[in-house]
Parts: C-alpha cells; structure tokens; sequence
C-alpha cells in the first residue's frame, strides 16, 4: 500500500501518508503518524517544526525511502537522488573526509569539490580522519557529502543539534548561503523555531504523535534576513497556533 | 626489548639445566638442537618439510577463512540464515577434529596404498592425550580408513578447512550482528553500489572480528595439520615428528619443533602485525 519510488519527472516532493505505526513491545501497536499530506515545489525550502517525539525523525525516514512499512504514497522529484544530514555526522571513521564524500558522490567533479570544501571551511581537512575532526567540522562533512551529490531533494535531520548556540548560528547561516546558491527542494525537521525561520520558504507546524500537520506558515524571503522584531511576532504567531491546536 | 631478551636467556639457561639434569636422552641441551636443525638444513629435508606442511597451512586456512567469513556474514545478516544454520555448526563445533579427519581420509581419499595408512596407525599415539583417547575409540573407524581408502591430499586440507570452518563463522557472525545500522541507512539513502558498501562500510566494521579469526584460526589450523600429516602423509612436519617420536629421536622433534615456531613467528610479525597496523591506521593514536 505505499511507494516511494521517483514519478515521472517533475520536481515536486508530494507526500501523502495515511498513518504509520509501530508495534509496541506488549504486542499492541504504536501509532507515531496520523493523517498527513504536504508538497514541496521544487527549489522550496519547508521545515518540519514539532515537540521532541513528535514522529518528525520517522516522517523523514519515510521519505527517505529508509522505512516502507507505512500506509500511504511518497512521489520523489526528478530522479530521486537524495543527499541527507542524520542528526549525527555518519561518517565513516576509517576513510578520510574526502573519501567519504567522495564514496557517496562518486560522480562530483574535482573543481566542484574543491569549492564545496572551500565554502564549508574543509580545505585543510581533507585527508583527516573522521575521528580527528570536531563534531562542528564532522557535521560541515555530513553537510558536504549531502550537497556533493547534487541532490534533487535535501533531507537535513536536526542537522545542528547539540552544536553550543555559536557555532550552530554560523553553520546555520552557512548552510542558508548554500542553499541560496544551490537551489535544492530542502525538507528539514527541527523543534528549533528561530532555526526553521532562518532557513525554510514554509513552516509546517506540527502535533504531538501521532503528528499530523496542524498549521503553515510562510516565511517571508529572503532567507534569514529578518529584524529581531519580525522574528519575535513570528514566533508568538507560531506559538499561538500551537497552543491553539492544543486546546 | 631488554626484558625480552633476559626472559630469552633465563629460558635457554633453564633448558641447558634440564638437560643436565634428565640426561642428553630425554632433554638434548640447545646447542644440540640447534647442530640438528642445521644438519636438516643442509639436508634440505627442512625446507622440504616446513614448505609441505605450510603449503597445507595455506590452503586450508584461506578455505576455511573464505568459507566462514561468508557464512558467517549471512548469518549474523539473516535471521532465516542464522536460524537454518546454527544446529550445523553447533554440531561441526563439536565434532572431534579427529573424527574430521578420518572421515575425510575415509571418504575422500581413494587412490594412495595401505602402507601409508598402516604407518599413520603406528605414529597415531603420539597425538596429544586428548586426541589419543578419542583415537582408541575411534579405532574401528581407522581400521576402515586402513582398509578402504589412500590418504589424499585433498582429504587432509579439506579435514583441516572443516575443523576450522565453524570457529571463523561463528566470530564472523557475531560481528556481522553488531553491524551498524546507521552506517547501512547512510549507505541506503546515497544509493552506494553493493561493492562499495561491502568494501567500505562493512568490512572495515567486520575488521577486528576478521583478525581475531585469522589470529585463532593460523594457530589452530597448523596444530591440526600436524596432526594430519602424523596420520595420514608421506611428508611434513607432523610426518617428521611422528617418524622422530619412532626412533625416540627427541633433539629431532625439538629441532623440528623450534623451526616451525620460528617460521610462525615470523608470519605474525613480518604479515600479520603490519596488516593489523594498516587496517587500524585511522584509528586515533595515543600521542
């Protein structure tokens, strides 16, 4: 009853999930997604925003193709190449960070990498192993690798959790700058509001589990160029539509 | 390496003090092993003997290792393939290595004279206690290896490659179980070739595991290819022992004895320990 595979060629991401569920360990089973259905245009940046163990992790694996047994229909854009940042960098430890990159994008070209590393501040870490970098720098890997293989969907997975609010405010804006200059469909998931305002066109408010969508918001572009002001109304705005869900 | 070198000497110095003690008969000093492992040597029936029972070592650790690590694999991948094969390999784990053995001799081997099995028969006490006793229960299946059948070749790598088999699959496997899943799902969601994920998401998790079957493996296999060439072949280092143990030549079983440590000394350090080094070369070194 479900399919994932890529539709075609056209470059929406068309998502309709019916519901998804777990069998609990008492034998039971464990709804985690209700009804739910949104599309990306192509290019479109929307952000997943829900509480902790909403379903959101679930809802991106799905999409990811990682996990089929779900009722309902997932139509990938263009060719279905996906590059995705996991919550953590998932790297291989035993090959060095060009190699990783290089292993999931074996088609890049050398002047594309050598760019890409530029931008993401790798140059020098080229032929370190993962195990020497930073979890800042093992992140701008995950990062890297993602965009290496020119994805027609990014999927990015609180790509800057556990990151102190400095460097995940830099690596947000650096990845802003990324997605500006690379236009790729962009679904990302995170329970960080000012995070999904700074990078996503569309905000799409989610439930506590079994999520389904309760509100979208659009963010006005350009990306991540809003006053202190603007922000905090957007974050009332959003804050009330959440709580107004709840009543 | 100064440690070493002194636990080296007190050794030797032990040695030469048994041999005062029980007699030139029952413990030949070390210089007298040492004159005997230069005579065979110069004979060249040491080369000729290491060479054959290497050979042997070779051939059927790189089966027995092959075979387990594929096995293995599946097995610690695949519930159906783990559930469907683990009462074999509880009962080849617990086969007797010398019932192996026979066996393969009984069933594979058909074309070499009854000679050869009657001298295996002759050297057959001087197998290891446990191996001994299994061995006079066993004797009515050596007399029909006597009877039916030559000892092949074939029959002693394929009993030394099935002793080991099980043991390779069942540490290959528990690192197959502990595969991460992360890592599977990172190569799922960028479309890796299946090569690629074999060779460089899985095999370098399964890489400890690996060493620590060959490592266990190298230094089974050689003892059970002793004890083939003691039962069943006209050469080798078992043969030497055996036809030494006859003529209660104990300086030639100790200079057979010490050549072929030296030899599997060598291998660990000269192939194994470097390979080790190279495989766990991005692991973060202790500055």
């Amino acid at each position: 009853m479900n399919d994932t595979s890529p539709a075609g060629v056209h470059n929406r991401l068309d998502v309709s999930i019916k519901q998804k569920s777990f069998r609990a360990a008492s034998g039971g089973k464990l709804k985690v997604l209700g009804e739910l259905a949104f599309s990306l245009a192509g290019g479109e940046v929307a952000a997943l925003v829900g509480p902790s163990g909403c379903g959101k992790t679930t809802l991106l694996r799905i999409v990811a193709g990682l996990d089929r047994d779900f009722d309902g229909r997932v139509a990938l854009p263009a060719h279905g190449t996906l590059g995705m940042v996991f919550q953590e960098p998932r790297l291989l430890p035993w090959r060095t960070v060009e190699q990783n990159v290089r292993l999931a994008a074996p088609q890049a070209s050398d002047a594309g990498l050598d760019a890409l590393f530029q931008t993401l501040g790798l140059a020098a870490h080229r032929d370190h192993y993962p195990g020497e970098l930073s979890l800042g720098l093992a992140r701008r890997v995950a990062l890297a690798r993602a965009f290496a293989v020119e994805p027609d969907l990014l999927l990015l997975d609180e790509p800057f959790v556990s990151l102190d609010a400095a460097l995940a405010a830099r690596l947000r804006d650096e990845l802003a700058e990324l997605v500006n200059s690379r236009p790729v469909t962009t679904l990302l998931v995170t329970h960080d509001v000012d995070e999904a305002i700074g990078l996503a066109d569309r905000l799409l408010l989610l439930s506590v589990s079994p999520a389904r969508v309760l509100a979208e918001v659009p963010v006005a572009r350009p990306r991540g160029a809003h006053t202190a002001d603007e922000l905090a109304t957007m974050r009332a705005e959003i804050a009330r539509r959440i709580n107004q869900a709840h009543l | 390496m100064g440690a070493r070198l002194l636990s080296l000497v007190l050794l030797l110095a032990a040695w030469y003090a048994g041999s005062q003690l029980a007699g030139a008969r029952l413990l030949p000093d070390p210089q007298a092993v040492a004159t005997a492992i230069i005579d065979e040597a110069r004979s060249g029936a040491l080369a000729f003997n290491l060479g054959a029972t290497l050979a042997r070592v070779a051939v059927a650790f790189v089966i027995a290792m092959a075979l387990g690590s594929v096995i293995g694999l599946i097995m610690g991948r695949s519930r159906v393939a783990d559930r469907l094969g683990d009462p074999w390999l509880i009962v080849l784990l617990n086969l007797p290595a010398l019932v192996i053995i026979v066996l393969a001799y009984v069933w594979a081997g058909l074309t070499e004279t009854a000679a050869i099995a009657a001298v295996a028969l002759n050297k057959l006490p001087i197998a290891t206690v446990t191996v001994r006793e299994g061995a006079r229960s066993l004797d009515r299946i050596i007399v029909l290896a006597y009877v039916w059948a030559g000892l092949t070749e074939t029959a002693a790598i394929a009993a030394v490659a099935l002793n080991k088999l099980p043991i390779a699959t069942v540490t290959v496997r528990e690192g197959a179980r502990s595969l991460d899943r992360a890592l599977d799902d990172m190569a799922q969601v960028f479309r890796m070739g299946a090569w690629t994920r074999m060779r460089h998401v899985i095999l370098p998790q399964l890489a400890p595991y690996l060493a620590a079957a060959a490592r266990s493996g190298l230094s089974l296999v050689w003892k059970i290819v002793l004890i083939v060439e003691l039962l069943g072949r006209p050469n080798g280092v078992g043969f030497e022992i055996g036809v030494a143990f006859q003529l209660f030549d104990v300086t030639r079983i100790l200079a057979y004895a010490l050549a072929f440590i030296a030899v599997m000394l060598a291998i660990e350090t000269f192939l194994v320990q470097p390979l080790e080094r190279h495989v766990a070369r991005w692991r973060p070194q202790p500055a």
